[in-house]
């Protein structure tokens, strides 16, 4: 599925008052895998929000919190990803009683973030873990082109991290994920984006960074 | 599909599923005829009154009459809870005395001291401050008792508990208190409008005669200005403005009419009115002084307090239900998710001005326009909570931090507003349950048969016995409704959801 290319142009934001970033420059095209690195607070949600602005109607989101329903079950959470693209009587009516077909799809969708026999569980009754690939297959569900994630899979461990990251850059033309973990980006995607002091400090090709190259935005921290 | 249906998450859909039910089968006991000839020509001289507000006619004493039963009702019984809120948590013998000052209504209140008082500021200002003592030492109570102690625990060991209580919980908990108090004047000038309805001076008395003789254009300029005392009642209520308010009204009070010998009325009261009749003349060692007693009290249960209790039940299982249904159609108009920054405004203004109107009122209106029959009782408890509960949920909806990509419209709302916010919609609806059963029982004044019928068909009597036991009866059922909602709350694990009126809003709807 073909979209116009994401460009932001010398973009700004700021919250509550205080800058967060200015002057920022970047174009994404479809069929690139991004991930977006930098230390906490470097603006890298603030970041993800403005992309979302620019085409909301191409994106599937995974936010940073899971941002689930906790009272309604797993099912419809993950139904929610669909809701603009079915009549409002079909949303009212799955609430209570689902159709089969919607029902086998999303149980699909959650076999492939391992969670298949979770289905009629409640959401808030679920581990942080387990929310987090709820709120992700919600995402891939939703199945739009252009997949955008703040970090979706900081509460797994690096080996389901990396299984989960891998299934949502199948299944979607475009991906950007806000990432922490280093060589799970190096691994996942072609381009590297990191944030820090309020601007844009590296952009490259996945292929020509290293762990080591990366570490020192990191370390700066410290 | 009944296997998917059995995985469902249960508890707040079975509630709600067995309240309706209940009020199902409650619509096959109540009267829900309209006996007015025709309702629409009564509603649209009405109407046409309400538009042209006859603003000459409104006494100015009436409306300094409201404010001074508020403001001296309100201060002594919000004085006598906080004593009351002392000792509240530790003495369940203190929880009993305030349980049953609450249970009874601010009408039964007066009703009773009317006979000792007769018609005079005393029983306006007890009516008020007996009823709202008993709520306040309770919401005060647990005001303190929600405190954090951190600075508590770190005091030095030794110092004295004033101290202790002055430093480390009042300054946490005295914007609480104040903030509550102030709105309970609210409440207090709506129970002050009430007590017009049976008597006292205050502007009820000249709105309820508007109403009865047909000068609606009166009684429009008296809600017009009573609405206006509510709505800026932030403005001209304020710590500053109370010393001078408590003067003013002390000043301006009516001077007792009717009974002047105090103690002789209230020993009469005491030894010989509210004494069950057999008991005032036969010895108590005398057997047959007791079967006495049971022949006198049998025809009064059967006949008086089972089916009073029986209809008040019935009247506020259907009007809760209705409160339900309306409080989900309207608490959208409050949110602004729903109606963008410019109908938002106006939904407030109509869910202040629906809440802002006591319910005995509003059940006097309809009952004039539907004829006597339980439908216009269920209409007004469901209107005024409706107001309320509604209000409260879109302060709720606007705080709810919903995700970039939400959905909008009615999609936003079945999947992501109501199932957050369902949690904190029960917690409301059961709490306002006893407040409805409450005023149930007390509409029966206006001729539906709830056990408030019966109160004043005993009192019209002279019957103050028996007007003392069905109140009791009435103060009975309430606490065994409390009762049962809070152990509901605590079954659907919503117990720790807000549900006062004044209290600050945490900042998600759902239980953590």
């Amino acid at each position: 599925m073909p979209h116009p290319p994401i460009v932001l142009a010398n973009a700004s934001a700021s919250y509550r008052g205080r800058t967060v970033f200015s002057g920022i420059d970047l174009t994404i095209r479809a069929g690139e895998r991004v991930a977006l690195l930098g230390r906490s607070g470097a603006g890298k949600s603030t970041l993800i929000g403005l992309i979302h602005g620019q085409a909301a109607r191409d994106i599937a989101l995974v936010p940073q919190a899971a941002a689930l329903v906790r009272t309604l079950s797993v099912f419809h959470n993950v139904y929610m990803g669909r809701l603009d693209r079915r009549s409002t009587l079909h949303n009212l009516r799955t609430l209570v009683r689902p159709a089969k077909a919607d029902v086998e799809a999303v149980r699909g969708v959650l076999a492939r973030v391992d969670l298949g026999e979770a289905l009629w569980a409640r959401a808030g009754e679920l581990s942080g873990g387990q929310q987090q690939r709820v709120s992700v297959a919600r995402a891939l569900y939703d199945g739009r082109p252009i997949l955008l994630a703040d970090e979706p899979v900081s509460a797994l461990d690096r080996r389901q991290g990396a299984a989960i990251l891998e299934r949502l850059t199948e299944h979607h033309a475009t991906v950007i994920v806000a990432l922490h973990d280093v060589p799970l980006a190096l691994a996942q995607t072609n381009r590297i984006v990191v944030l820090d002091a309020g601007g844009i400090v590296l952009d490259a090709p996945a292929r020509d960074l290293d762990a080591g190259t990366l570490a020192r935005f990191y370390e700066a921290a410290a | 599909m009944s296997t998917v249906l059995a995985h469902k998450p249960l508890g707040y859909r079975a509630a709600s599923a067995g309240f309706a039910l209940a009020a199902f089968a409650a619509l096959a006991l109540a009267d829900l005829h309209v006996a007015s000839l025709d309702p629409w020509a009564d509603l649209r001289r009405l109407l046409a009154g309400l538009m042209r507000p006859d603003f000459a006619s409104v006494l100015p004493l009436s409306i300094a009459y409201t404010i001074a039963f508020a403001v001296l009702g309100v201060g002594l019984g919000a004085g006598a809870g906080f004593l009351l809120a002392i000792p509240f948590a530790r003495s369940r013998a203190v929880r009993l005395f305030c349980a049953s000052l609450r249970a009874v209504h601010e009408l039964f209140w007066a009703l009773l001291l009317m006979q000792i008082f007769g018609l005079s500021a005393t029983t306006g200002l007890l009516a008020i401050a007996l009823p709202y003592a008993g709520i306040c030492a309770k919401v005060f109570s647990e005001i303190i008792e929600e405190a954090d102690l951190a600075a508590l625990r770190v005091l030095p060991p030794g110092t004295g508990a004033v101290s202790a209580f002055l430093y480390a919980r009042l300054p946490d908990v005295a914007a609480n208190l104040r903030h509550y108090t102030l709105y309970r004047f609210e409440c207090g000038l709506r129970s002050t409008l009430v007590l017009g309805f049976i008597g006292l001076p205050t502007m009820g008395f000249h709105l309820e005669s508007a109403f009865r003789q047909g000068r609606y254009g009166e009684a429009a300029a008296l809600l017009a200005v009573f609405y206006g005392l509510i709505g800026t009642r932030r403005l001209w209520v304020r710590p500053a403005t109370l010393p001078f308010l408590a003067v003013a009204s002390l000043l301006v009070l009516p001077a007792t009419v009717g009974t002047t010998d105090i103690g002789a009325g209230l020993a009469r009261f005491l030894t010989h009115s509210i004494v069950p009749a057999p008991l005032r003349e036969g010895a108590l060692a005398d057997p047959a002084t007791w079967t006495g007693l049971w022949a006198w009290f049998a025809p009064i249960l059967t006949g008086q307090i089972v089916p009073g209790a029986l209809q008040t039940l019935v009247l506020a299982q259907i009007a809760l239900v209705v409160t339900a249904l309306g409080a989900l159609v309207l608490f959208p108009l409050t949110a602004r998710r729903f109606t963008g920054p410019l109908g938002r405004p106006l939904g407030r203004i109509l869910l202040v001005v629906v809440r802002s109107t006591p319910e005995y009122m509003l059940a006097y209106l309809l009952l004039q326009l539907l004829g006597p029959s339980m439908l216009p009782t269920i209409l007004a408890l469901a209107i005024h909570n409706a107001g309320i509960v509604g209000y409260l949920m879109g302060r709720h909806a606007d705080g709810l931090a919903y995700r970039l990509d939400a959905p909008k419209g009615l999609n936003l709302y079945a999947y992501e507003t109501l199932p957050r916010l369902y949690g904190q919609f029960l917690a409301y609806l059961l709490y306002r349950w006893e407040l409805i059963l409450r005023e149930g029982a007390i509409l029966g004044l206006l001729g539906v048969a709830t056990l408030g019928f019966y109160v004043d068909a005993a009192i019209s009597e002279l019957r103050i016995d028996v007007a003392v036991v069905l109140i009791a009866a009435t103060v009975i059922l309430t606490l065994a409704v409390e009762a049962l909602s809070r152990r509901l709350r605590a079954r659907l694990r919503i117990a720790t959801l807000p549900t006062r009126l004044s209290r600050p809003l945490t900042d998600a709807g759902e239980p953590a």
